[in-house]
C-alpha cells in the first residue's frame, strides 16, 4: 500500500469503521473470533482454530469469517471463541477444545442453538466506545 | 428451527452450590409447560463472576440480569418475562433502581472493570492495522502532528496526571518535560517491555493484543521530546509479542505511519526492537539502557537521570508498555477526561494479572481506587475450592503481602506503599490458608538472589543472607535472634542498594514479618508450619490404635522408614522419613496423619 496522507488515513478509518460496525467483511455475515494471545495458544487455541476451519469447510459454509484477536482477559477459560451470528446474541465460549469447536459450527452457527456449559461473558463493557 | 430467546444460568461453583442446578431444571420444566420448549433455549454458562449475588440468570437477547434466583421464582420469570415480555422487577439487581438497572451494562459490578489500556485487546485482530485504525487508531497521531506543539503534548500528559505503570509511579509528563528541555540534538524514546515479575503478563498481553497502540504512543512521545528514534526493549521469551510487533512495524512503515515524513507532516520517527535475554535487572531503566548499548545489563547510579544522559549519553525517555498504551487515549479524549478516573493522587486505571487461588484468574483492568475485595471477590469470583482468603501479593519480588484487614483499601500508589506493599507492574497473586507466608517470602528471595546482578554488595550479599536465614527457619533450625537479623539486613538493603532491585528485594520479608510474625514464631518455637508447606517441619505419625498392621505403608515407603510386623502397629523412623506423604495416601484405615 502506498504511504498515507492525512486525508487517506481519515478516509480509511471511516471505511473500516463502517465495515466493523456492520460486522460484514465481503458478504460474510457470521464471525468467529478466536483469542490467540499466548494464554490462548498455550491452552490449545491453534487446535481450536484448525478444528473450526475444518468444520466450516466440512459443512460447506461460505458466509463465515474466522478472525483472531488477543487476550480477552478470560485466561481461566482459554481457549476462548466469540461467535457473532445475525439474529442471535453475541456470545463468548470458554474452554473451546476441538470437539467444542465442531459444536460451535454445527450447533451454534448451523443450528442456531447456544452450547450448554461453555458460555462466558465478556469481562467488561467496552467503555471507550461508549464514552 | 431457531430459538427466539435464551436463558443463561450461571454454572459456576458458587451458583451451583446456591441452587443453580435446580433453577436449570425448573426452567426446563416450566418452559415445557408453557409450550415454549422450542422457542427458548436454556443454557448453563461458566462463572459470570458475580458469585455474591448468585444464582445468576440472564435472559438474552434483552440482556436482563436476575440475581438470587430460586427454583420457586422460575415460574414467574417464564410467565412474566418470556411469555408476556415484562421484566420481573423484584429479581433484578438492586430492586430500588430496577427500572433503570435491568440490563447487564447498567449493573455496577460490570462497571468495576474499565478498559483504557486493554481497549482493543480481545476485540481487534492484532495483525491487521486496519482493525486498529477503525477503532480510532492513529487518530492521536493526527491530532498531535497537525494540531499540537511538542510543548502542548507534554502539557496535556502532565495535566492528565498519568504516572509510570512500571511500578514506581513517576509522573510521565515530568519525564517527558525533562527530556524535552534538553538541548536539541539526538534524543531517544525507549519502551520498556522487559516484564519480569513472576506471574505478571499485562504487558505481554497488551503487545500481543494491540501492538499498534504502543507504536503510536512512542511516536507521540518522540514528537513531544524531539526524538527521531525509538527502541522497544522486549524479552526474547515473548516470541508472539515480538512477531506481532514486527508485523505492526512493517505495516506502519508501508502506510507511512512510521519512518520519514509521517503523514506528510515533516516529522520522522522510526522504531527498532531490541531483545533482552531475560535478566530481571534489565527492567531497571539504567541497566536496560546498558543492555541496549550492548553492554552487560547492570544499573548505574542516578543522577544523571536518563532524561538528561541516557542511551549513548543522549537524553532518553523510558516508559513502560502499559504507560504508553494510555497515551493515545489521553490525547484523543483529553487530560480532563482522564483526570476524572481514579483517586486524588493516582489517575486512570491499572491492569492486573490476577492469579493464584482465585476462581477467575485473568487479565483485568480497573480504575485506580478499586478495592482488593472488589477485585478478588467480585471480578475474580472469590477463592478457589471454598478456601479462606489469607493474603494477596502485589508487586512481585519487589512488593509485599497484603493481609485480610486491608482488603477494603482503595488501591493506588500511596495507599499500597502505606501498607507495606507496592503497586509494581501489576501482578496480583491471591493466597489461601494452604499457603505458608515464610515459604512465599523464601520463593521471592530465591528469585531476587538469582537475578541480582552482583554489582553492589548490599543486594548481592544481603539477599543471600536473608535467604539463608529463611531457609534456616523453614528447616526448623531457626532462633528468635534470626528475626532480628532478618529485620536488620532488610533495612540495610533498602537503604544501601544501588537500584530498585536491591532496594525492594526485602519487601516480601518485611511485610510478612509485619503481618504474620505469629507464623514465623510458630516455625521457630513450635517447629510447626500451619499450612503444611515447609516439608521439613512436617511429621508423619501412625496412630497405633487405628493401625491394623497391613504393611501397605511399609511397602510403599521409598525410604524404608516404616517398620513393624504383620498385624502389629507400625512406626515411622523420623530420622529416615523424607516427608513424601505416600504412606498417608496409601493407608486405608486413616491411621497415618501429619502435623
Amino acid at each position: 500500500m502506498a504511504k498515507l496522507t492525512l486525508e487517506d488515513l481519515r478516509r480509511l478509518r471511516g471505511e473500516k469503521q463502517k465495515a466493523m460496525e456492520m460486522r460484514d467483511a465481503s458478504n460474510k455475515d457470521v464471525q468467529v473470533i478466536v483469542g490467540m494471545g499466548t494464554c490462548g495458544i498455550a491452552a490449545g487455541a491453534k487446535d481450536t482454530f484448525t478444528a473450526l476451519v475444518n468444520a466450516i469447510s466440512d459443512k460447506g459454509l461460505t458466509n463465515v469469517l474466522i478472525r483472531q484477536t488477543g487476550c480477552m482477559g478470560l485466561c481461566h477459560s482459554e481457549p476462548t471463541v466469540e461467535v457473532v451470528v445475525p439474529g442471535m446474541p453475541t456470545v463468548i465460549y470458554g474452554n473451546v477444545d476441538a470437539a467444542t469447536a465442531k459444536d460451535v459450527v454445527e450447533k451454534h452457527i448451523v443450528g442456531h442453538q447456544l452450547i450448554d456449559d461453555k458460555i462466558l461473558d465478556r469481562p467488561s463493557i467496552d467503555i471507550v466506545k461508549e464514552a | 428451527m431457531a430459538y427466539e430467546s435464551y436463558v443463561l444460568v450461571c454454572g459456576g461453583t458458587a451458583c451451583c452450590s446456591g441452587g443453580g442446578t435446580t433453577v436449570v431444571e425448573a426452567f426446563k420444566k416450566e418452559l415445557e409447560a408453557a409450550g415454549l420448549k422450542d422457542k427458548v433455549q436454556v443454557v448453563v454458562t461458566g462463572c459470570l463472576g458475580f458469585c455474591e449475588q448468585g444464582p445468576i440468570v440472564k435472559i438474552l437477547p434483552q440482556g436482563t440480569f436476575y440475581v438470587q434466583v430460586k427454583a420457586e421464582d422460575v415460574k414467574e420469570i417464564v410467565a412474566e418475562h418470556l411469555v408476556k415480555g415484562r421484566v420481573v422487577q423484584r429479581l433484578c439487581y438492586d430492586p430500588e433502581q430496577a427500572k433503570k438497572l435491568v440490563a447487564e451494562a447498567n449493573i455496577p459490578f460490570y462497571q468495576k472493570q474499565y478498559r483504557i489500556v486493554l481497549r482493543n485487546c480481545g476485540i481487534i485482530d492484532p495483525e491487521k492495522i486496519e482493525d486498529y485504525i477503525a477503532r480510532d487508531g492513529y487518530k492521536a497521531i493526527e491530532k498531535v502532528l497537525f494540531e499540537m506543539t511538542p510543548e502542548q503534548v507534554v502539557e496535556e500528559i502532565l495535566k492528565s496526571g498519568l504516572r509510570g505503570r512500571g511500578g514506581a509511579g513517576f509522573p510521565t509528563g515530568m519525564k517527558w518535560k525533562f527530556a524535552q528541555q534538553q538541548p536539541k540534538g539526538q534524543k531517544y524514546m525507549v519502551c520498556n517491555a522487559d516484564e519480569g515479575d513472576p506471574g505478571a503478563y499485562m504487558d505481554r498481553s497488551t503487545l500481543e493484543g494491540d501492538p499498534h497502540s504502543i507504536l503510536e504512543a512512542m511516536t507521540i512521545a518522540g514528537y513531544a521530546i524531539g526524538a527521531s528514534k525509538g527502541f522497544i526493549y522486549i524479552r526474547a521469551e515473548y516470541p508472539l509479542a515480538i512477531e506481532r510487533l514486527q508485523i505492526a512495524i512493517k505495516q506502519a512503515h508501508e502506510l507511512g505511519l512510521l519512518g520519514d515524513d509521517i503523514l506528510g507532516s515533516g516529522f520522522s520517527f522510526d522504531i527498532e526492537l531490541r531483545f533482552g535475554a531475560g535478566a530481571f535487572v534489565c527492567g531497571e531503566e539504567t541497566a536496560l539502557l546498558q543492555s541496549i548499548e550492548g553492554n552487560r545489563g547492570m544499573p548505574k547510579p542516578r543522577p544523571p537521570f536518563p532524561a538528561v544522559k541516557g542511551l549513548w549519553g543522549r537524553p532518553t525517555v523510558i516508559n513502560n508498555v502499559e504507560t504508553l498504551a494510555n497515551i493515545p487515549v489521553i490525547i484523543n479524549k483529553g487530560a480532563d477526561w482522564f483526570n476524572k478516573i481514579g483517586t486524588a493522587t493516582t489517575k486512570g486505571t491499572k491492569v492486573f494479572a490476577l492469579t493464584g487461588k482465585v476462581n477467575n484468574s485473568g487479565l483485568i483492568e480497573v480504575p485506580m481506587g478499586t478495592t482488593l475485595r472488589e477485585i478478588i471477590f467480585d471480578i475474580g469470583g472469590g477463592i478457589r475450592g471454598g478456601h479462606q482468603f489469607k493474603a494477596a501479593q502485589t508487586g512481585g519480588p519487589s512488593g509485599g503481602i497484603i493481609p485480610p484487614q486491608f482488603l477494603d483499601t482503595p488501591i493506588d500508589y500511596e495507599s499500597l506503599a502505606k501498607i507495606g506493599s507496592i503497586m509494581g507492574s501489576g501482578g496480583l497473586i491471591v493466597m489461601d490458608e494452604t499457603d505458608c507466608v515464610v515459604d512465599i517470602a523464601k520463593f521471592y528471595l530465591d528469585f531476587t538472589v538469582d537475578e541480582s546482578c552482583g554489582k553492589c554488595a548490599p543486594c548481592r550479599i544481603g539477599g543471600r543472607k536473608l535467604l539463608n536465614y529463611l531457609n534456616k527457619i523453614t528447616d526448623g533450625r531457626g532462633t528468635e535472634d534470626d528475626i532480628k537479623q532478618l529485620e536488620a539486613i532488610s533495612d540495610a538493603m533498602c537503604k544501601a542498594s544501588l537500584c530498585g532491585l536491591g532496594q525492594t528485594a526485602s519487601n516480601p520479608v518485611k511485610s510478612t514479618l509485619k503481618y504474620f510474625m505469629d507464623e514465623y514464631m510458630e516455625h521457630i518455637k513450635d517447629k510447626k508450619c500451619r499450612a503444611g508447606k515447609c516439608s521439613k517441619l512436617i511429621q508423619y505419625k501412625i496412630d497405633p490404635a487405628k493401625c491394623k498392621g497391613c504393611t501397605m505403608c511399609a511397602r510403599k515407603c521409598p525410604a524404608a522408614a516404616i517398620s513393624g510386623t504383620v498385624k502389629q502397629p507400625h512406626a515411622i523412623d523420623q530420622t529416615k522419613c523424607i516427608k513424601c506423604g505416600q504412606c498417608e495416601q496409601t493407608c486405608k484405615f486413616g491411621a497415618i496423619s501429619h502435623g
